[in-house]
């Protein structure tokens, strides 16, 4: 049941920091591999009806990830990770930071910073905790005229169908 | 120079100043009594809130009172229920993926 998993999503404005919470029913390995195996990523990281695709992607301490989160009219905002500190099955973190198709980064855009840990509960439940870190709320702000606005108003649409499928 | 309701927040003295007049209208002299800082600093905030659309003014007799619009720091609010949204979309669809995965796993 969905419903029962553990959702907790909190939002410090005096650190501006966001805590994101989240239990899933499978096994820590194979939730660890959902968040960083790039053909993996691709099918669940973008809101719907925006797909995530990756470019190319090193997950290793000083890797990158590059990818495109493309709309449904074919538009593209580019998004370039890069992975600072990685323990396997335990945590990584690195920053977010703005890119276009051919990776040049743009240092003078918002860069977040983040870290995601990840707990084995039982056999069947694993725990991934995300904490973002901004370097003010402006640049949180920033984060969706950078384009996820679109992508976000649509989430929630798709959100909406879903819930219907499942109350079907 | 854009002003917007981020910007506002952004500086602790103004996240204080906006603190104190939530609760009650008050002139820029009794803002300026609660902190270390000089009037002309306090009044350089209240300019910058002003300019951020969340105050409003009001004239009583020869001073001036401030008041907080509420319901204009609702937005930053807002914007966060948004992005909390996505990340229950995201994760919705992560949850779908680890089922597939599994069922696969089990097939083997």
């Amino acid at each position: 049941m969905k419903s029962n998993l553990a959702f907790d999503f909190r939002v410090n404005k005096e650190d501006n920091t966001i805590l994101i919470i989240r239990e899933f029913t499978a096994d820590l390995a194979l939730v660890w591999d959902a968040y960083t195996k790039p053909e993996l990523l691709d099918q669940w990281w973008a809101p719907k009806p925006w797909k995530a695709r990756t470019k190319a992607m090193e997950f290793k301490e000083g890797g990158f990830w590059h990818y495109a989160m493309v709309g449904p009219e074919g538009e593209e905002h580019w998004g370039y990770a890069e992975f600072v500190k990685i323990v396997l099955h335990k945590l990584y973190t690195g920053t977010d930071c703005f890119a276009d198709a051919d990776a040049n980064i743009n240092r003078d855009l918002p860069q977040s910073k983040w870290e995601v840990t990840f707990t084995g509960k039982s056999e069947e439940v694993t725990l991934v905790e995300y904490a973002i870190k901004y370097p003010d709320l402006a640049q949180l702000e920033a984060t969706i005229e950078m384009g996820f606005k679109e992508g976000m108003t649509m989430a929630l649409e798709g959100l909406d169908d879903l819930l219907a499928t499942i109350k079907k | 120079m854009r002003r917007d309701i981020y910007q506002a927040i952004a500086d602790p003295t103004r996240r204080a100043i906006i603190a104190l007049i939530a609760l009650q209208a008050m002139t820029p002299n009794a803002i300026a009594e609660h902190f270390n800082t000089s009037r002309q600093a306090i009044s350089k905030h209240l300019q910058v809130l002003t300019e951020c659309h969340l105050l409003s003014q009001e004239q009583k007799g020869r001073e001036i009172f401030y008041t907080l619009k509420v319901e204009k720091m609702k937005e930053i609010d807002q914007w966060l229920e948004q992005f909390r949204k996505v990340w229950e979309s995201r994760f919705e669809q992560l949850d779908d993926l680890l089922s597939t995965l599994k069922s696969k796993k089990n097939e083997k």
